[in-house]
């Protein structure tokens, strides 16, 4: 059993703050995590490896040489191989351009030795689109599961597998052949700590680096910002919708703040609720 | 094969129906393309719409401002698959070239839309909470929020077409239909074979019927200030005398207070109630993009300097455990006999 993941190092947009005085966002300081999602892929892949008594993970993230950190993380969590591909000619590339390089890099890889499934988390947490996975199952003309969140069946022999999707109305249970493409909800496999033996097999694990033209091409018409169709026209901090006034209980007394929270609430014209006539004893 | 004029730029909506039950969604994106329609000279409303035997659903695509619409009908469209539907969308766009494509950021939305641009190879933008036109060059102009919500993006997409952009249920006004309102319906051939579908459903394990949150007139939320998962029944008792639903922050959810279907946010929905009342809530950005377009929110914390009062039409600094039974009791005392009294 062959699984690659494709994850991605992030910023904690938990700790994401925005200067007062220039209304920017404040990138340093702020930590870079790998992308809480994709560590459940990584799991979701282990414990399939494991399941089956075997097999090989390879874990590949597109990003800055810092995003290396990352890929050893997920060596620690019990990932085979880790290659990073990062070349400043992927910068500024949108989700087209970052679907491209990362089918084009499971294609090489693949080459080496047959790929059975695919992870990836449901999104990213600092771009939120969701849209990376797809357009690399579909980059690779392979079945696509989104959000899924247990794999009941995986036969190799058969090419088939059985998986958990979660869906507004409920979990569809899909049969799908292989190769298969997952983006994964958290619940596909909880994260269990690295064993000793792990962390220290990831001290010593230097990833691989592939770069634009090393060791396969990419075509440079596909790739950062010319492979790119979206740009970002202009960034700017949202608004603040001017707040109301704020009464407090122990300077006004409670009956005449929820007099006047009444009065609020009549505002919003709910139905069933006859707007605020009598003054509040 | 498309003998009118190809020049006509065309706005599509795609319509999301599943067992034919149409998402509001579709018809919220329907309002918002004839809005920039009207700031994009020529341009025409069209809706999309696959499926099987869905052929009736058509009439309320016009009502809601589609002047067209493309009824794609094949047995392999019946459950919603990723390939099918990307397959024959895809092929619609290459036929008629629209100039903007609208799909809701729902759970199906965003498998699909992805896969239809990467097939046209264009610019997709998720989660837009803006959509206008740049009247400089006629382009879309698809604002996003980024960094969980730290940030606005307006995305732009220069030279490809369709420019594409998804957008969640609820982000937009819902418009009002038009009754006798008719169009033209466009039957699209699509010949795909069961067999040529990999991917095959099972069964679907219904769950209890899901709290539909996202289209709940008055919602009566509890944060991290509730202490603790007993005191959303109170927050309940204020719900249901306002004949509204109970929903949650992402701590809540994440301590196991509260389901997730009842997460509001970021990572949970986006509601747009006429009343939101937050209890215990300090109001962290992620959190108020999904309640900031409600029409009344009314706050309620012991920390005077929670976010959430920056955006409240009203804020009480003060403990929810003696606010909320107050208004429990002014509620119930009006609904009975329209009087206010204690």
């Amino acid at each position: 059993m062959h699984a690659v993941v494709a994850i991605k190092q992030v910023p904690d947009t938990s700790n994401v703050r925005i200067d007062p005085e220039t209304g920017t966002l404040i990138r340093e300081g702020v930590p870079a995590i790998v992308n809480p999602y994709d560590i459940h892929a990584v799991e979701a892949a282990v414990q399939l490896k494991e399941r089956l008594g075997g097999g090989q993970v390879t874990v590949i993230t597109m990003g800055p040489p810092k995003a290396a950190e990352a890929l050893l993380e997920c060596v620690e969590q019990g990932a085979d191989r880790a290659i990073l591909i990062s070349d400043r000619k992927f910068g500024g590339a949108d989700t087209l351009a970052t679907s491209y390089v990362l089918a084009h890099t499971i294609e090489a890889i693949n080459a080496e030795l047959p790929v059975d499934i695919i992870f990836f988390g449901k999104q990213a947490i600092d771009g939120d689109t969701a849209q990376v996975g797809p357009g690399v199952a579909t980059r690779l003309n392979i079945p696509l599961i989104t959000y899924a969140v247990a794999i009941e069946e995986f036969d190799l022999a058969a090419r088939r597998a059985v998986v958990h999707r979660r869906v507004e109305q409920g979990i569809e249970v899909l049969e799908t052949t292989l190769p298969v493409l997952l983006t994964v909800e958290k619940e596909i496999a909880p994260v269990r700590h690295a064993p000793l033996p792990r962390l220290i097999a990831a001290a010593r694990y230097q990833p691989e680096t592939w770069t634009a033209t090393s060791p396969v091409l990419f075509d440079p018409q596909q790739i950062g910002l010319k492979g790119s169709p979206t740009v970002v026209g202009k960034a700017y901090t949202p608004p603040p919708r001017s707040g109301g006034d704020v009464l407090s209980v122990a300077d006004l007394g409670l009956d005449a703040v929820v007099a006047r929270a009444m009065a609020v609430i009549g505002q919003a014209h709910v139905r069933d609720l006859q707007p605020v006539t009598g003054v509040v004893s | 094969m498309n003998a009118e004029q190809p020049t006509i730029p065309r706005i599509w909506v795609f319509v999301e129906q599943q067992e034919r039950q149409v998402h509001p969604v579709s018809w919220e994106l329907l309002g918002a393309a004839k809005r920039l329609s009207a700031d994009l000279p020529g341009s025409v409303v069209e809706a999309v719409l696959p499926g099987h035997q869905v052929a009736d659903l058509a009439p309320q695509a016009f009502q809601y401002g589609a002047a067209r619409v493309y009824l794609i009908d094949n047995p392999v469209l019946e459950i919603y698959r990723n390939l099918p539907y990307a397959v024959a969308v895809s092929q619609l766009v290459k036929e008629y070239h629209p100039e903007i494509f609208l799909i809701g950021a729902t759970t199906l939305g965003r498998d699909l839309a992805g896969s239809i641009a990467t097939r046209v190879s264009t610019g997709l933008t998720a989660d837009c909470t803006e959509l206008s036109i740049d009247p400089a060059n006629h382009i879309l102009a698809a604002t996003r929020p980024t960094f969980g919500g730290n940030l606005m993006a307006t995305i732009l997409c220069r030279r490809h077409r369709p420019q594409m952009a998804t957008v969640r249920p609820r982000v937009l006004p819902m418009p009002e239909p038009v009754p006798d309102a008719t169009g033209e319906v466009v039957t699209v051939a699509f010949d795909m074979r069961e067999d040529d579908v990999p991917v095959k459903r099972l069964r679907l394990i219904r769950a209890e019927e899901q709290p539909n949150i996202e289209y709940a007139e008055v919602i009566v939320a509890g944060g991290r200030g509730m202490g603790g998962p007993e005191g959303f029944a109170l927050l309940q008792e204020l719900a249901d005398a306002l004949g509204g639903m109970v929903a949650a922050s992402r701590p809540v959810v994440d301590a196991g207070w509260m389901d997730a279907s009842r997460q509001v946010g970021q990572t949970g929905k986006t509601v747009r109630p006429k009343l939101y009342i937050a209890a215990g809530i300090s109001g962290a950005v992620q959190h108020r993009v999904g309640m900031s377009g409600a029409d009344v929110i009314l706050a309620i914390n012991t920390d005077p300097n929670a976010p959430i009062f920056q955006i409240a039409t009203m804020g009480i600094v003060g403990d929810l455990y003696e606010v909320i039974p107050a208004l429990i009791r002014q509620v119930k005392g009006q609904s009975h006999d329209g009087q206010a009294h204690l």
